[in-house]
């Protein structure tokens, strides 16, 4: 939480924190010097890149500062539109059954028996490169995940009786299902999106080092990876620091994602106490 | 267990048409004319009919459809619109680089993450338990191409004075090369399936190292191998670890454990023999799992470390539009994953005589 909590304070005062704008070619400096530095003795006439320059000549701790936006934007926007889609399919498919439910499922099988990183690739081949596109192939493939969930969850209280009176009352099919059936997948879906966040995180960083997903100069970590990846054994920092932000991210969404479950599922709870 | 094995058998099938149904259906997704996206600026009208013709594209979908199953079928998927080549002939040549990456990534995490869990759960609070678990939620949620850069720097420029140095990149040092294997068995005018099975084990160095005696050569293309293994491996290392370890807690709190104890079997018995067996089902099933993020993993690596495999050439003819390539490839990786969880679902049946019953 407390990551996270940085991660967010980063994220929205990014311009604020910033010393440089993170497209701002520094044409003065030399490029891929070692950090900068005051404290650790850097000259103080000297203007000071606490991560150094990138081999584009732009300050890198800028860079990665701005980077913190685009990833929590990918997290959620990606998670967002899966968590959407799915809830609808799986509600359909679960509250429609027969052979609705059975193709729905069927679709969903055929897209998981793909690695999710691979068909997103693929999709990204056909959509063209680009980030918006990567976003796209990243929130298709996270899909059935929750589809799945959603449909088991309605599928188990669809026939229980609270929700049969409320039919017995009269209620709408929509209002039975938002109102009296869906509220229970929540806590389930907030546990697997959490999750889905982390490596949404990790898919958009790898098509995005590929060269598949964000473009120049976008401040995007996997990019400035993927950028910097020739300069390892010259300029090790511009690559370290990109992917130490990227790991922590990612740890953050997975912590909190792991704490949620164990918070808020009521079966881990009693084997604990137990 | 026949029956069980018949019905999986048959239960894969719809997955399977499907999976082609969709790497088919993908690529006719493009937008606009698919000769201008494909030839870019090379597209004229009179090259355009003589590609649209080639490639059957003035066909209906349906007939489309229909040859390419039956093609695939004859183990033809297309031709490279960069290479003028089969797809096929690309798979022989990549694929075996990619399968063994993933392999030696597959049993280096399943040794080390089922070892780390294991002696986690045996010592349970203790400052290993705490240990591996902070090692196994740090692995989890690092990127691979970001640990195959570091493992790189460590081992080869860090380390390289030292017995533990690793080469960076490459399959194998400069200079060196494989015996095509068709020469070596003095096997001439190969066609078809033989062709492509002899000409895949001649492109799957350690094996091919193995058939020709060549132990120096194996060496060193396992040297070659060992950073991008551990790069590919690290993820689904932590996760299995995880799960061996929380599988394995589940299990040894049960009352036959107890009963084992009480009946005085020595510990190593009691968690060789009752607790592991009984641990290993969700851990077959994690392991089956993560062979697709190892697959994804090898894809990523390779374009760390310089390897000729399936992923270089799938980014390769993404950026080139070579789409029979990306087709024929994502497809190749899918079957691979839809069978290592077809092998996952049967050991099932041998870990638990139950599921042979259901």
């Amino acid at each position: 939480m407390i990551i996270l909590g940085l991660l967010i304070f980063i994220a929205i005062f990014a311009p604020l924190i910033a010393p440089y704008d993170p497209t701002q070619l520094l044409k003065t400096e030399t490029r891929r010097d070692p950090p900068c530095i005051h404290l650790f003795g850097c000259p103080k006439e000297e203007a000071q890149h606490l991560f150094g320059i990138d081999g584009n000549s732009r300050d890198l701790f800028s860079r990665v500062l701005f980077g913190s936006r685009l990833s929590l934007q990918v997290g959620l926007v990606t998670m967002g539109f899966a968590i959407l889609i799915g809830t609808i399919i799986g509600a359909f498919a679960a509250y429609a059954g027969g052979t609705i439910d059975n193709i729905l499922m069927r679709i969903m099988d055929v897209v998981m028996a793909f690695p999710s990183l691979l068909l997103a690739i693929t999709i990204v081949s056909v959509l063209g490169t680009g980030l918006i596109n990567a976003l796209l192939a990243i929130g298709i493939v996270s899909i059935p995940r929750f589809a799945r969930l959603v449909r088991s969850t309605v599928l188990s209280v669809k026939e229980l009786e609270y929700v049969q009176a409320s039919r017995a009352l009269g209620g709408s099919s929509m209002h039975i299902l938002f109102k009296r059936i869906l509220p229970n997948a929540i806590t389930p879906l907030i546990v697997q999106g959490t999750l889905g966040i982390a490596t949404a995180i990790l898919d958009a960083a790898a098509l995005s080092f590929l060269g598949l997903g964000a473009e120049p100069p976008r401040p995007e970590w996997g990019l400035m990876l993927g950028e910097e990846k020739n300069s390892i054994f010259s300029a090790p920092h511009l690559v370290i620091f990109p992917g130490i932000a990227i790991m922590l991210t990612v740890l953050a969404f997975n912590l909190l994602g792991d704490g949620l479950r164990d918070a808020l599922d009521p079966r881990l709870t009693r084997s604990r106490s137990a | 267990m026949p029956q069980f094995i018949g019905r999986r058998l048959l239960l894969l099938l719809p997955v399977l048409l499907g999976v082609v149904l969709v790497t088919f259906v993908i690529v006719r997704l493009i937008p606009g004319d698919p000769c201008v996206t494909m030839l870019g600026e090379r597209a004229t009208p009179a090259k355009c009919e003589v590609f649209l013709e080639r490639y059957g594209l003035n066909d209906s979908i349906f007939v489309q459809f229909g040859r390419y199953l039956v093609n695939m079928t004859k183990g033809d998927f297309g031709e490279s619109i960069r290479f003028t080549r089969p797809v096929s002939d690309l798979i022989a040549e990549r694929l075996p680089l990619t399968m063994e990456l993933t392999l030696l990534a597959m049993l280096f995490s399943t040794v080390v993450g089922v070892g780390l869990g294991v002696i986690s759960a045996l010592r349970r609070n203790s400052f290993i338990d705490t240990l591996t678990m902070i090692i196994a939620n740090v692995g989890v949620s690092m990127p691979v191409f970001w640990l195959g850069l570091l493992l790189a720097y460590v081992f080869a420029l860090v380390l390289k004075d030292t017995i533990f140095v690793l080469p960076p990149s490459g399959r194998f040092t400069a200079g060196a090369s494989l015996q095509d294997l068709s020469v070596y068995w003095g096997m001439t005018d190969l066609t078809g399936f033989k062709r492509f099975a002899v000409e895949f084990m001649s492109n799957t160095t350690l094996i091919n190292c193995i058939i020709t005696g060549d132990w120096h050569m194996f060496w060193d293309s396992l040297k070659h191998l060992i950073l991008p293994a551990v790069a590919v491996g690290t993820i689904p290392m932590s996760i299995i670890a995880r799960m061996t370890r929380s599988s394995l807690l589940e299990v040894l709190g049960l009352d036959y454990i107890r009963t084992a104890r009480a009946k005085g079997l020595i510990e190593k018995k009691v968690i060789g023999k009752h607790a592991f067996r009984n641990a290993l089902i969700p851990i077959v099933t994690i392991i089956g799992i993560e062979t697709g993020s190892l697959l994804s993993g090898a894809v990523l690596t390779e374009t760390v470390f310089a390897l000729p495999g399936l992923g270089t050439a799938m980014v390769g003819a993404i950026l080139a539009r070579d789409y029979p390539v990306v087709q024929g490839f994502t497809l190749v990786i899918a079957l691979i994953f839809v069978l290592v969880n077809l092998l996952v679902d049967l050991s099932y049946a041998y870990l638990d005589p139950r599921i042979r019953l259901d």
